[in-house]
């Protein structure tokens, strides 16, 4: 390995979170990004081909060192490691929604969920999962929620656009569904 | 609290709540006698049993039976003892109307009729989307969870906070623009001062006692006390409820008149 790369697995090894690519850039002034990227490679390279039990990922607009999954169940019988919390489906729910629809309030998430949302906002918001970015226009001017790079690391994922666009979806958007019933689909039954 | 938790723990060691939902085992729910229990794991809200019943009859989600649907959801809201809870309750009241509305007579040939099952039938495909998107979440969030981060999380060592740099002067100053602009309060005294209403009656027999006629002004002049011009008030309308004398005003806004009742010429 170049010493660039093996200054970036010490780096990567110190932190508990991902670091950003700007913050990896700080470690060598010298180095272009694209010394940076190829040594990002070159690190992901050589723990997926010289039989490491980590693997190098982007996560979150960042990089991090994680265990591969197939040690999980060893290491977790051992006790080293806990696994996180699993979220609740409520939670899951109003996330989803978030993820989607943001910025969006409240009162819109209840509608599409049809229950009161109040606590599992406020335990989102604990777990820094989504946070407020900014006001609505409008009577009150209601809070609005986005979700938050804890949000991609929770779940694996380098940007929002990973997850699947809403015409990829079995269901289409709101925008692309015809908003009246179609009066010739034939009743099942 | 968590929501997903029961609300009567008594019950957990007759129930099993993780089981599939079966109306036999509901049936069994009901007969225990308990004010209110909420059992939300298996539904997450009224949209999810509302999409749960329209899968389970086998029906077309852009052709509702909603008589049927309405009747079922009611009897399994009211199975499940959620019939007191404010979301099924609401969303009970609106399967109800679009039933209503489904009943009026309508033109086949008018073009504005909107079906009243249109909001519920983009509620609900909205609904069914989100929980699609929920299943991608549930699934990427079980893969990471199922890799290990570095836990080894640094100290942030706070640099000591700076001592506070504050002078005496600064905080007279301070005073002295607050109280520059402070005002002097406005204080009122209130003094309590009992209706007369047996005198302004004595007043208004007097008038009336001259002239079968009065208005206003001739029991309240102009000048009086606002507690003069309540007691006055009172007295006409008390008066008026004995049947001593009659108040009419001909127009909006137009003066009262005060008019002797006939049958009590006699005073």
């Amino acid at each position: 390995m170049n010493p660039l790369a093996r200054l970036l697995e010490a780096a990567l090894f110190a932190s508990a979170r991902p670091i950003p690519l700007d913050e990896l850039a700080s470690l060598d002034p010298d180095a272009s990004p694209a010394a940076l990227q190829s040594a990002l490679d070159e690190l992901r390279e050589t723990y997926d081909t010289a039989g490491h039990g980590v693997e190098l990922v982007e996560v979150g607009g960042g990089w991090q060192i994680l265990t591969r999954a197939e040690y999980t169940e060893a290491i977790e019988r051992a006790q080293l490691a806990a696994r996180p919390h699993r979220l609740s489906g409520a939670s899951l729910e109003t996330l989803a929604i978030i993820a989607y629809r943001q910025p969006i309030g409240r009162a819109e998430i209840e509608e599409i969920r049809g229950v009161a949302v109040g606590s599992v906002l406020k335990s989102l918001l604990e777990r820094g999962l989504i946070d407020v970015v900014g006001r609505a226009e409008g009577i009150g001017r209601p809070l609005l929620y986005g979700t938050t790079p804890i949000f991609l690391e929770h779940f694996a994922l380098r940007h929002l656009e990973e997850l699947p666009r809403g015409d990829e979806l079995a269901i289409a958007l709101r925008s692309t569904t015809p908003t009246e019933p179609a009066p010739e689909a034939a009743p099942t039954s | 609290m968590d929501i997903d938790t029961l609300v009567e723990p008594a019950l957990t060691g007759q129930l099993d709540f993780d089981a599939p939902v079966e109306p036999r085992r509901l049936e069994v729910a009901s007969d225990v006698v308990t004010p209110f229990v909420i059992e939300l794991s298996h539904f997450s809200g009224p949209l999810d049993l509302l999409l749960s019943l329209i899968r389970d009859e086998q029906v077309d989600i852009y052709d509702i039976p909603i008589a049927r649907i309405a009747e079922q959801f009611l009897a399994r809201i009211h199975v499940m003892q959620l019939d007191q809870a404010a979301d099924y309750l609401e969303m009970a009241a609106r399967l109800l109307r679009i039933k209503a509305q489904m009943l009026l007579p309508r033109n086949e040939l008018d073009d504005a009729w909107e079906d009243p099952r249109a909001e519920l039938v983009r509620r609900l495909l909205e609904y069914q989307q989100m929980r699609e998107v929920v299943d991608v979440l549930e699934r990427l969030g079980e893969e990471r969870r199922g890799r290990f981060a570095r836990a080894y999380v640094p100290q942030q060592i706070a640099p000591p906070t700076a001592p506070l740099a504050l002078s005496l002067s600064e905080l007279l100053a301070a005073i002295d623009r607050v109280l520059r602009v402070a005002r002097e309060p406005i204080i009122h005294d209130v003094i309590a001062r009992p209706l007369d209403v047996d005198g302004a009656i004595a007043t208004v027999r007097a008038v009336l006692a001259l002239r079968a006629t009065a208005c206003w002004r001739d029991v309240c002049p102009p000048t009086s006390q606002p507690w003069q011009v309540l007691s006055a008030l009172l007295a006409l309308l008390e008066l008026a409820r004995r049947g001593e004398l009659r108040l009419a005003q001909l127009a909006p806004f137009a003066s009262v008149l005060i008019s002797r009742e006939s049958s009590s010429q006699a005073a």
